[in-house]
């Protein structure tokens, strides 16, 4: 994990409580979505759900659950599994908060920007 | 093609190659991961069409549209990942090698295997004609053809199958229903008469033939016409139908010339004996492919058994045996209602045939016995009793003592001797198969439902499998969820949700007497379990406190549905809807002019009339709402709240201006009850119209809240719903004067406002607390009518607010954009 791996994308501030934000960056040309509990609990996941890729940065925080703005599922911020008896995952990036701004671990060069 | 191979590795103990990835295939890999010796395997799966494996059972539905493609995936491509199953789609096996042990794929993919399973289903039979090459020729059997028929369905008009059994029906009104003039034509003489009887078959052409098919039975064809596209049809006696797509499907045929090329032992199919296995021990096959002591398949569920039983055997279970059982028909088409299984007639002067037929009431019936035991049953019409026929059958119970009663179905035959009146969930054996598809018995499903606690429908499908294929046992599996979950009585309490004991009145109560005005005081004083609620009870105590203490309470936007919080509609591709606001369904050219700029400016994909009387705006990227609607905000237009809880549409018509029918101005009227109402929060949403006269041109009578005028004023109509649980509205009152609707349309809407609960529209609503409840409450109860109205236009002074204004001028204006890399990388 070289240093440059890690992008800072702000201060924790920038997301809202129980809520979320998509980030400009993707990882390998899918989008990231990083959340905010309401204890100040960061996650980021990739932005698909694992049932037909509903953005889930749209999606209702509650405790360390998001649900799915399209249908409902419900997917854990820590480990982006979905809640039983749904399966599927939505894949989990490394994420750190470094002086109160939120980092995440997107190594080149599966990162681009939208263009 | 498509391979999956950046799965994590499981090191491989013993290779299982499966050729196909069709039903039959992956319940059998289901079956084999269930057991423990299933880990053992390290699975490859070829599957010569392109996609995941779906229902197959299903494509019906998809043709007739009543589901998507999507919905009918079985396991998604995560559920191979998660299995660590090796997925090559687009991909066909071409060659199998039993002495090197390999497999071989027209991609030149070569695989060894200690297993073998060949599930290659079946093909399409084609008759021997000349035409059968040209395009618009298909036949019925995946998503490529489904595809091919709903593009023809889309640009052309005519359409012809061949075949009257099971698939071709299943086509013909898929076809017909996607809008096309269908033509059937069949050999035989009645249709799907190997299910059913010449009785049962003419009943079913005489329906189909009223939703307009048009049958040519006895016809055979004799050649597909046409010179670079199929033109017509021709049958030998010389009649022609002209089509534009021809669909073929008079039967399948096990696929087994790989098979037959490895030289496995073959009949009409791959010989299999009752452990699942061919002549070579190490090779398995399953579903349509084979053929087991004499018989081939073309149904579900003797595969699923089968399935069953070769998971058990690749797991290592020695003792698992295959045995195939008495089977049932049913057709899927929506409204008629068949049901077969067994002989369709007296075999010789010994059997006995029962018959019964009303037919005013097109239902028709026939039991055919045999030694005081039922061996046929063929229904039309009324079909509820079916599994129980089906079960009495198997079990080859001694009927003899209904013998007079069997025919009139189960409820009457066991009323007169003693049992209940209507199906008796309790005294029903647990070994009653309720899922044909799915072999799932009564036993099964109501144990899944009690050790899991499951409450819904949804629940009872994704634990038990049961009504999870074709559908037709839904309301059986409702019933026993009702009969099972019911016992738990804490079950049949509807709290808000898992969080709370608390039901949604007891909410409401609680907040009011004890003047709590925040979500955390809620929970705290009625100990909610988890401290932040859920995604169920966070938008219903928002609702709540927005509603007692209008003015006072924050709206919480983190509570809110993402179409509330962005107020757009989010769309399947995460794009979103724009609906801005048509007063009464009126515009004016300048506004239709700032549509037609915006959907430019932006090029925004669809533009369409909705179904409220307005126009959509389809497809607009998150990023460009503001300034969407700082555009339209310009011409004066405000959001229409097509995405929220409140007030959407007033639908009217034109009213006495124009028409020659008009009693009042059902227009004017109309604006004035939206503008008095838009913004308004409520339980569920709200739907106005306004007729200018009895013809009720508006719809008024499935709306929320619905006036139709007449000469002498105004009837006032409430708890009318279109959408899933249609109904009509009752009538409230008669009214003389345009204010009084207007104060009625205020007491209607706080009285919903105030009691109904969240989520629930006022069509449930009345429903629950009745009509004369409410005419209590608003019309005999003119005081209290008063005190509503004021109540509603009080909290309406803080509701009436564009929030497309709010934000096209910055309001939560971070919401809108995706969030910057700042500093790069991290020193
Ligand atoms: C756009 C529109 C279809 C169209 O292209 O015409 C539409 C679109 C949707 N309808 Fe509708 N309904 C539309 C008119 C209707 C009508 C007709 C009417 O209002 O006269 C009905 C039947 C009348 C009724 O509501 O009683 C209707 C009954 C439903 C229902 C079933 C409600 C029920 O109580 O059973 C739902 C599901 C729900 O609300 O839970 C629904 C839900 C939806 C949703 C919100 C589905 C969703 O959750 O995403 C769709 C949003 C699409 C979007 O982003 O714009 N829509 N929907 C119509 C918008 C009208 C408008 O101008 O606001
Ligand atoms: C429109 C329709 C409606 C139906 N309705 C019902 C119903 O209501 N009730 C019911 O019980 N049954 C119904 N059926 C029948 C049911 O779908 C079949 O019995 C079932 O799908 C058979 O399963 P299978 O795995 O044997 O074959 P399939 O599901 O056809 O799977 C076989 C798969 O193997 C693939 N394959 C073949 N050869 C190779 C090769 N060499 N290499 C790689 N892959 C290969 C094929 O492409 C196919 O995807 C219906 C069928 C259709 C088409
Ligand atoms: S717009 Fe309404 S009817 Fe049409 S697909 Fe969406 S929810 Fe169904
Ligand atoms: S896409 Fe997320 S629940 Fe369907």
């Amino acid at each position: 994990m070289s240093a440059h791996d890690w992008k800072n994308i702000g201060p924790l501030e920038s997301i809202p409580r129980s809520g979320s934000r998509r980030l400009c960056l993707r990882q390998a040309g899918r989008p990231i979505a990083v959340f905010r509990t309401r204890d100040d609990e960061v996650f980021a996941l990739i932005d698909e759900c694992p049932h037909k890729r509903g953005p889930l940065s749209e999606g209702l925080v509650s405790g360390k659950t998001v649900t799915c703005p399209l249908h409902n599922w419900g997917i854990a911020l820590d480990s982006g599994e979905a809640v039983a008896p749904d399966e599927g995952r939505a894949g989990p990036i490394p994420l750190r908060v470094v002086d109160g701004n939120i980092h995440v671990y997107l190594p080149e060069p599966a990162v681009e920007a939208i263009a | 093609m498509y391979i999956n191979d950046d799965l994590a590795r499981i090191p491989p103990i013993a290779q299982l190659v499966v050729i196909g990835n069709g039903m039959a295939a992956m319940r059998t890999v289901e079956e084999l991961l269930k057991h423990e010796g299933g880990k053992r395997y390290r699975i490859t799966v070829f599957g010569a069409e392109p996609h995941v494996n779906y229902n197959r059972i299903m494509l019906s539905s998809v043709l007739a549209g009543d589901k998507q493609l999507d919905e009918i995936v079985i396991n998604p491509r995560e559920w191979y990942e998660e299995n660590g199953i090796r997925l090559i789609t687009g991909d066909e096996v071409t060659a199998i090698d039993r002495d090197a042990r390999t497999v071989t794929s027209a991609n030149g993919i070569c695989v060894p295997y200690d297993r073998l399973l060949i599930a290659t289903g079946s093909k399409p039979l084609a008759p021997r004609i000349p035409g059968l090459e040209l395009p618009g020729v298909c036949a019925f059997r995946d998503i490529a053809d489904v595809d091919k028929m709903l593009a023809a369905a889309r640009t052309h008009r005519h359409a012809v199958v061949i075949g009257g059994g099971l698939l071709g029906l299943e086509a013909a009104w898929g076809l017909r229903q996607r809008g096309m003039s269908v033509a059937l034509v069949h050999l035989m003489p009645t249709l799907m008469e190997r299910q059913l009887d010449a009785a049962a078959g003419q009943l079913l052409q005489r329906d189909l033939d009223r939703r307009g098919i048009a049958f040519f039975t006895e016809g055979q064809t004799k050649e597909i016409t046409g010179v670079d596209h199929a033109e017509s049809v021709l049958l030998e006696d010389g009649r022609e139908i002209p089509a534009d797509l021809v669909v073929l499907a008079i039967g399948i045929r096990p696929r087994i010339e790989l098979a037959v090329a490895a030289g496995l032992e073959i009949n009409r199919g791959i010989v299999v004996g009752d452990d699942m296995r061919t002549s070579d021990p190490l090779i398995f096959a399953v579903g349509e492919c084979v053929e087991h002591r004499g018989q081939v398949f073309g149904l579900v569920a003797p595969i699923w058994d089968q399935a069953k039983v070769c998971g058990a055997r690749l797991a290592g279970d020695q003792a698992a045996i295959f045995a195939s059982k008495a089977l049932s028909t049913s057709l899927k088409i929506t409204g008629v209602e068949v049901f077969s299984a067994g002989a369709l007639m007296a075999a010789d002067e010994s059997d006995e045939e029962i018959m019964l037929r009303d037919e005013s009431s097109g239902v028709y019936k026939k039991i055919v016995l045999r030694d005081g035991r039922l061996v046929g049953v063929v229904l039309y019409g009324h079909v509820v009793d079916g599994q129980w026929y089906l079960k009495l059958m198997r079990d080859k119970e001694d009927v003899s003592a209904l013998r007079e009663r069997l025919v009139f179905g189960k409820a009457f035959a066991e009323a007169e001797s003693g049992g209940a009146q209507a199906v008796d969930y309790e005294a029903m054996r647990d070994d009653t198969q309720i899922c044909g598809c799915n072999g799932v018995c009564k036993g099964d499903i109501v144990k899944a439902i009690r050790t899991l606690k499951l409450t819904t429908l949804s629940e009872v499908r994704a634990h038990t499998k049961a009504s999870a294929s074709c559908g037709q046992c839904t309301g059986q599996v409702e019933e026993i969820l009702a009969y099972a979950a019911g016992v738990d009585a804490k079950a049949t309490k509807k709290t808000v949700c898992d969080c709370t004991e608390a039901d949604h009145d007891e909410v409401r109560a609680a907040i009011r007497t004890q003047q709590l005005k925040s979500m955390d005081a809620v929970r705290a004083a009625l100990a909610w379990k988890k401290p932040e609620g859920c995604h169920k009870c966070r938008p219903a105590l928002n609702y709540y406190l927005l509603c007692e203490w209008p003015g006072e309470y924050q709206d919480d936007a983190s509570s809110r549905f993402v179409n509330e919080r962005l107020h757009a509609n989010i769309q399947k591709d995460g794009t979103y809807s724009v609906v801005p606001r048509m007063w009464g369904g009126l515009t004016t050219p300048a506004e239709l002019h700032a549509i037609a700029d915006v959907a430019e400016k932006f090029k925004i994909p669809t533009v369409k009339v909705t179904g409220g009387q307005r126009i959509d705006l389809l497809g607009v990227k998150k990023e460009d709402l503001p300034a969407v609607w700082s555009d339209l905000g310009q011409a004066g237009l405000v959001s229409g709240h097509a995405y929220a809880k409140g007030l959407r549409t007033v639908k009217t018509c034109v009213g006495k201006e124009w028409c020659r029918f008009g009693t009042q101005d059902s227009t004017g009227l109309g604006v004035k009850l939206e503008k008095m109402c838009w913004g308004s929060w409520t339980p569920h949403k709200v739907k106005f119209a306004v007729s200018g006269c009895p013809r009720n041109c508006a719809e008024a009578s499935i709306k929320d809240l619905g006036v139709i005028c007449i000469d002498a004023g105004y009837d006032l109509l409430v708890g009318g719903n279109g959408g899933v649980d249609v109904r009509v509205t009752d009538l409230l009152v008669r009214v003389s004067t345009e204010d009084e609707v207007l104060q009625y349309a205020g007491a209607f809407m706080q009285l919903y406002r105030e009691e109904a609960h969240y989520m629930e529209r006022s069509a449930p609503w009345i429903a629950r607390v009745g009509i004369d409840y409410v005419k209590r409450r608003l019309v005999e109860d003119a005081e209290g009518r008063e005190q509503l109205c004021q109540r509603f236009l009080y909290s309406q002074t803080f509701a009436r607010v564009d929030p497309w204004h709010e934000r096209a001028s910055g309001v939560a204006a971070e919401a809108f954009q995706p969030l910057p890399e700042l500093a790069g990388a991290l020193a």
